[in-house]
């Protein structure tokens, strides 16, 4: 028992963790059965209906429903990716043919850990953020960390050691540098505004979400929110902007040379830079936990008021994640140069002027008001 | 733990930094490097410097390290290059820093046989303005705090110099049109 009490606070922790990365991997697995189902209901199909697991599938009427709306076709995609013999093709630099996918998924999984998901109030009456590590630094953490997962993306053009992938890389980090810079910009006023004069959050999320009580950072933000959008579009490499597969000019892009389960790890980095960009515009713009604008936390303090505002939270994720998939399967892909064009001359100006406006009427409203 | 923690970020650090230097493939020397400012980043870490730590990792091995993939990979240096230059270079630069090495070793441990105990200096007090001064913590208020009243000079000075170097880059990398 002294033993147990002893290790308590290390293992808390990777307890913490590990849950959570089941929960993520399981969104993960989930929206890309979203992905196609919503997909296939935009193009008037049906999308993925008979894979049937042999006792669950096989309940009189839940069943059928349970099949139809595909929720078993996830366990059937993994078992596939990973029983398919695994072919190296043999003029890969193997190394780094291997770490790219590793390098891709690994960053989007570390971001979450100053994520928070919901609020709670703790035995003083004051309200903490539900998170792995409640840091004043959260969003620049998360910045730093997914620029780093451009790395997989890059290596895994390079590794593959053939012409398509190698344009598909190489795309994919001229691009990554490009919008970054715009995101970086449109979140400085967020944080300016969040930031008031005697408050101890600084960079964190939890402060951004706290700023929004009465109203959303959408609606007094709107320009700022959408060169994030845009943005984030632009990072997660989604289809506006999937200038690093594009299928009918690249064949499969960075991905091209990969297959089973290398390529599964690549797809489900990808469903996860999407879940965490959703869940991040949620926090910064629309409130986060927040009720409604004007009706901020109507829950109460016990638990059952935070697992409502975990509740409320993951709504507004998923509805950003369709939103996501909405745009997927409405816009034809941009050009190259046009992506390039539109990152350099557009959205970084439109940012800079941005942040120097709000700049500006944050330094008159702080004049007037004192 | 911290101890320990520090060990083994210093040993990678140092191994991928030797690594760097010594790989003769270009992008494994990339990727050594990355490597190494993650582990600095970790270090930073160790000192309870979480602002420099972040910023270690999203503008060196973030931004900065995509910019030499790219030139790398576009470039391939590996080919270029004729092999008499390159090993004069090599050879200067090793004797450069193999002397540096000598002279720093020699200069730590002149006079006695350990390391020098310099004791810690004072951390200085930021400057209390007419807003309350906000006190030296490892929050990244505080830091901001330092840099807009105490490093004032610094900051700016920091700043011009990117500023000119950015200049620089633009009239270098500028075609000039011949129409005279």
């Amino acid at each position: 028992m002294e033993l147990l009490d002893a290790f308590l606070p290390y293992l808390l922790p990777i307890f913490y963790a590990v849950a959570m990365v089941s929960v993520f991997m399981g969104l993960c697995s989930y929206s890309v059965l979203a992905e196609r189902k919503v997909c296939s209901w935009i193009q008037g199909r049906v999308g993925p209906n008979r894979t049937r697991l042999p006792l669950l599938g096989h309940i009189p009427i839940l069943g059928n429903l349970l099949t139809g709306l595909g929720i078993f076709q996830p366990a059937a995609d993994g078992l596939k990716f990973l029983f398919k013999e695994e072919i190296v093709p043999g003029h890969v630099n193997k190394f780094y043919y291997m770490l790219a996918p590793v390098l891709a998924l690994a960053p989007a999984l570390t971001t979450m850990v100053v994520l928070p998901f919901g609020r709670y109030v703790d035995a003083d009456g004051i309200t903490q953020p539900l998170v792995l590590a409640n840091v004043d630094l959260g969003m620049l953490i998360i910045l730093g960390i997914s620029s780093l997962g451009v790395y997989g993306i890059v290596l895994a053009g390079w590794a593959s050691n053939s012409k398509y992938p190698f344009l598909g890389g190489i795309r994919a980090s001229a691009q990554m540098i490009s919008y970054e810079l715009a995101m970086g910009l449109a979140l400085l006023p967020v944080f300016m505004w969040a930031a008031t004069p005697g408050s101890d959050y600084g960079m964190s999320l939890f402060g951004a979400v706290q700023s929004q009580q009465t109203l959303w950072l959408f609606i007094w933000q709107p320009l700022s929110a959408l060169i994030f959008l845009v943005a984030l579009f632009a990072e997660t490499n989604r289809l506006p902007f999937d200038m690093a597969e594009s299928e009918t000019d690249l064949v499969g892009g960075f991905h091209t040379e990969y297959g089973c389960f290398k390529f599964g790890l690549f797809f489900v980095a990808e469903y996860a830079h999407v879940i965490m960009g959703s869940a991040l515009f949620v926090l910064l713009f629309l409130g986060g936990w927040n009720f409604l604008p004007g009706l901020a936390d109507p829950w109460g303090e016990s638990l059952i008021g935070s697992l409502l505002s975990i509740a409320w939270f993951t709504t507004k994720v998923f509805s950003m994640i369709f939103f996501f998939i909405w745009m997927r399967w409405t816009l034809p892909r941009f050009r190259y140069d046009q992506v390039m064009s539109l990152g350099w001359k557009i959205l970084l100006p439109l940012a800079v002027g941005n942040l120097v406006f709000n700049t500006i009427i944050i330094v008159l409203y702080d004049t007037f008001t004192r | 733990m911290t101890d320990t923690l520090f060990y083994v970020f210093a040993a990678i650090t140092l191994i991928s930094a030797l690594l760097m230097v010594v790989s003769p493939n270009a992008v494994n020397g990339a990727i050594c490097m990355i490597i190494c400012f993650v582990t600095t980043a970790a270090l930073f870490v160790l000192l309870e410097a979480y602002f420099l730590a972040v910023i270690q990792v999203l503008v060196y091995a973030g931004a900065v390290m995509v910019l030499f993939l790219f030139i790398i990979m576009l470039l391939d240096v590996n080919k270029d290059t004729s092999d008499l230059l390159k090993d004069k270079m090599t050879l200067g630069a090793s004797i450069t820093g193999f002397t540096l090495l000598v002279i720093l070793t020699f200069s730590v441990f002149a006079g006695g046989q350990h390391l020098p105990e310099t004791p810690l200096l004072p951390v200085m007090e930021n400057p209390t303005g007419e807003g309350a001064g906000i006190p030296f913590t490892t929050s990244a208020k505080s830091f901001g705090y330092s840099l807009f009243t105490k490093y004032m000079l610094p900051f700016q000075v920091t700043g011009f110099l990117l500023l000119a170097a950015m200049i620089g880059v633009i009239v270098v990398s500028k075609k000039h049109s011949e129409n005279s």
